[in-house]
């Protein structure tokens, strides 16, 4: 019911809203304000902490983004989506940026007139079942019942995989990840399934997170990135360099706290990035010099980032493991700053 | 504008401009509304039609009355969807019209016990929104009712748990067709007896039982043919296998809980209905009725009841409406209903939020528009005829 009112509230702001400039930067500019549109609540990507204040990995991304064009982090606010209602908003101009766990997927980028910047997480879809069952893959799930959070491509790569396998399932669809979490714990499925990185935030904020456990099997491919409205790539550069210029502070070894003392290095690349040496193009772009240095000091690398809200620190406890850059045998491969 | 102003004094006149302005600033509105439309759908380079519908949905359904795979196209999952719509309306209004009546009579039964109770039934159910009955009722189902593996069985046949109710599929096999032309053998007897009896009390003023005698026969002529035919139906019943139990007919719980929830909500309202429908007909009635001896059966039945459903019968209406309408809170507990499946998954994965909403209000209002003209039909057959 909530996702249907937050449909409608769309479509009003489709009916109402006037149409969206072409040039963006501009507009954030003229706004003072950098607006991103973000997940209701997930733990450690975007979820107000014991001050109110919105934090988490997707969060950090937002802030990355306003320090680079507005210099300043703080210069943000968080428009709250819905699964079902963020590609919407970000349509009708309600926020710049869509930073929500957001699978990139053809016909998402192709025919829903978006632009995906890159990948700041590479996900992919697992089960969850309690351990009582004594199940140990998901091949093993034939007959079962699975909630699902309806509206996701969790929901399409669910019927997919069991159909491959010729088993099969009762879907117990559910609108939010805390309904299916009492629906879960109710036994009302004997499965829950949703991103990995999901499947580890939820099973954290269990009374008993010892007795589910969370097959091997990684079922799809969900490579979660930042969106923006098509049609202006002056605004997606900014937004996928800056993402790119978090990967590439870790690979240089800049982080927050070394910036400054950075800019004595000799390295040319760690010289152009913060700002020291012309990096040919960044004025075209609309940024400052600083751009790089800005995010770094402010935010910090990718890193930084990811350890400070997922990492093993936290109680997620999730590892780099495929989300380390490539040097250190991740996926994170990024083009230099040159 | 001295003839403005002369009109703007002349009542009349007056009341014609004022309308006049009311209707052009709602036109103005209106197309300031579809223009702003139609602009943005241009700047976003977004189509509008309709191909999607024929596109494969790739999602399952729990719950589907026709065949449905997830290959299946999204109008063929709409259809689903709404067809659980139909399900949850027709089964609510029937539950809710039984029970509404029962409580509209209870609530003036001279049992001090019985009226207090239909009377606390209906203040505390009617008074609680009906989205939190229909969260209850879920809630009650799956966190009370035992896991598959503990399931509660009545003699092995039925089974409860909190996937739902599981009860015996009958399959029909050869010789079926006997056991159905015992059914329309019974039909065409019990509307005979019934035409014949009142004809006959007409005349004769004697009185046959007749409802006792048709449902002997409606028992009897079918149970008789199904013997005769060797028994051609087979019970498909659910067994526990893995994870849930195969076979037989699931009733899920999140079906049971909309229908429950719904049926209850609105009894409440058509028992007050009912009650201000009895209150309505004139004591004289009753008294005269109970003076030339009938039973008091016979007195709520006869001469009660036909009088008071003329003014039942159009508030009725509304709560049926109501019922329909209210079904599509199913999504709150994740009943694939045509909000769910067109105007949820399939807006979702398509992205046609325009058409697929449009669509949606379009299958309520025609719903709605036929529930209305049925009941208005059926209106004007008992509607007293003014002479």
């Amino acid at each position: 019911m909530k996702s249907t009112s937050w449909v409608i509230a769309g479509l009003t702001s489709v009916l109402l809203a006037g149409t969206a400039g072409a040039a963006t930067l501009d507009d954030v500019r003229a706004k003072g304000e950098l607006t991103c549109i973000v997940n209701t609540g997930l733990a450690g990507f975007a979820a107000p902490n014991d001050q109110g204040v919105w934090s988490g990995f997707d969060i950090d991304y937002c802030r990355a983004v306003a320090a680079a064009v507005l210099g300043d982090s703080g210069k943000v606010g968080f428009v709250p989506a819905t699964t079902a209602e963020r590609f919407t908003k970000l349509r009708a101009g309600e926020g710049e940026i869509l930073s929500r766990n957001t699978t990139w997927t053809f016909s998402r980028d192709v025919d829903l007139q978006q632009t995906f910047v890159g990948v700041n997480y590479y996900d992919g879809q697992g089960f969850m079942v309690p351990a009582s069952l004594g199940v140990t893959s998901a091949t093993q799930l034939d007959g079962a019942s699975v909630c699902i959070q309806t509206g996701t491509t969790t929901e399409l790569n669910l019927a997919e995989y069991f159909s491959l396998n010729k088993m099969k399932y009762e879907p117990v669809p559910i609108a939010t990840n805390a309904e299916a979490q009492s629906n879960y714990l109710a036994g009302r499925c004997d499965v829950y399934t949703t991103d990995a990185s999901g499947l580890a935030a939820t099973k954290a904020a269990f009374d008993n997170p010892n007795e589910h456990v969370v097959l091997p099997e990684v079922v799809s491919k969900e490579p979660l990135g930042p969106v923006v409205r098509h049609g202006d790539d002056q605004w997606a550069d900014i937004a996928s360099w800056t993402l790119k210029a978090m990967m590439v502070a870790e690979e240089l070894g800049i982080t927050s706290q070394n910036a400054e003392k950075m800019k004595n290095s000799e390295n040319p690349e760690i010289r152009r990035l913060l700002g020291v040496d012309e990096l040919q193009g960044v004025s075209a772009l609309g940024l400052s010099p600083d751009w790089a240095y800005n995010i770094i000091t402010q935010v910090g690398n990718y890193g930084e980032s990811f350890e400070r809200h997922l990492g093993k620190s936290t109680k997620l406890g999730l590892s780099r493991g495929i989300n380390a850059l490539a040097k250190d045998g991740g996926l994170h491969y990024v083009p230099p700053v040159k | 504008m001295s003839y403005l102003n002369s009109m703007w004094r002349n009542e009349q006149s007056r009341g014609v401009l004022i309308q006049v302005f009311v209707l052009t600033g709602f036109f103005a509105l209106f197309s300031w509304l579809i223009g702003n439309v139609i602009s943005n759908f241009t700047s976003l380079n977004k189509g509008f039609g309709f191909d999607f519908l024929f596109l494969p949905a790739g999602y399952d359904i729990n719950q589907t009355l026709i065949e449905y795979t997830n290959r299946s196209t999204h109008l063929r999952a709409a259809i689903v969807g709404l067809l659980n719509t139909f399900l949850v309306a027709a089964v609510g209004v029937a539950l809710a019209t039984l029970l509404g009546f029962v409580l509209g009579v209870a609530r003036l039964s001279r049992n001090w016990l019985i009226s207090k109770l239909a009377y606390i039934y209906i203040e505390f159910t009617r008074n609680v929104p009906v989205l939190l009955h229909i969260l209850l009722w879920h809630g009650i189902i799956v966190n009370t009712m035992p896991h598959p593996r503990q399931a509660l069985t009545i003699g092995e046949v039925l089974f409860l748990t909190n996937r739902g109710l599981y009860v015996p599929k009958p399959i029909a096999e050869t010789g079926i067709g006997l056991v159905w032309l015992g059914v329309v053998a019974a039909l065409f007897f019990s509307v005979g007896l019934a035409r014949y009896s009142r004809a006959r009390q007409r005349q004769s003023g004697l009185q046959w039982p007749v409802f006792r005698i048709n449902l002997v026969i409606w028992i009897l002529l079918p149970t008789l043919a199904f013997f005769l035919a060797g028994q051609p139906v087979s019970l498909n019943l659910p067994v526990l296998k893995g994870f849930n139990f195969r076979g037989g007919i699931q009733l899920p719980p999140e079906f049971v809980a909309l229908t429950f929830a719904l049926a209850i909500y609105t009894a409440a309202f058509i028992g007050e209905i009912v009650r201000a429908g009895i209150v309505a007909v004139d004591k004289g009635q009753r008294e005269a009725a109970e003076a030339i001896g009938l039973k008091p059966g016979q007195v709520m039945n006869e001469v009660i009841l036909p009088q008071a459903r003329r003014i039942i019968i159009p508030p009725l209406t509304s709560q049926y409406l109501n019922l329909t309408k209210n079904s599509s809170l199913a999504i709150a507990i994740g009943y694939m209903d045509i909000v769910a499946t067109l105007g949820g998954i399939t807006l979702n994965q398509t992205g046609r939020e325009m058409e697929a909403m449009l669509m949606v209000m379009g299958i309520y209002l025609i719903i709605s528009l036929l529930i209305s003209a049925l009941m208005n039909w059926y209106n004007s057959r008992v509607r007293l005829v003014g002479r």
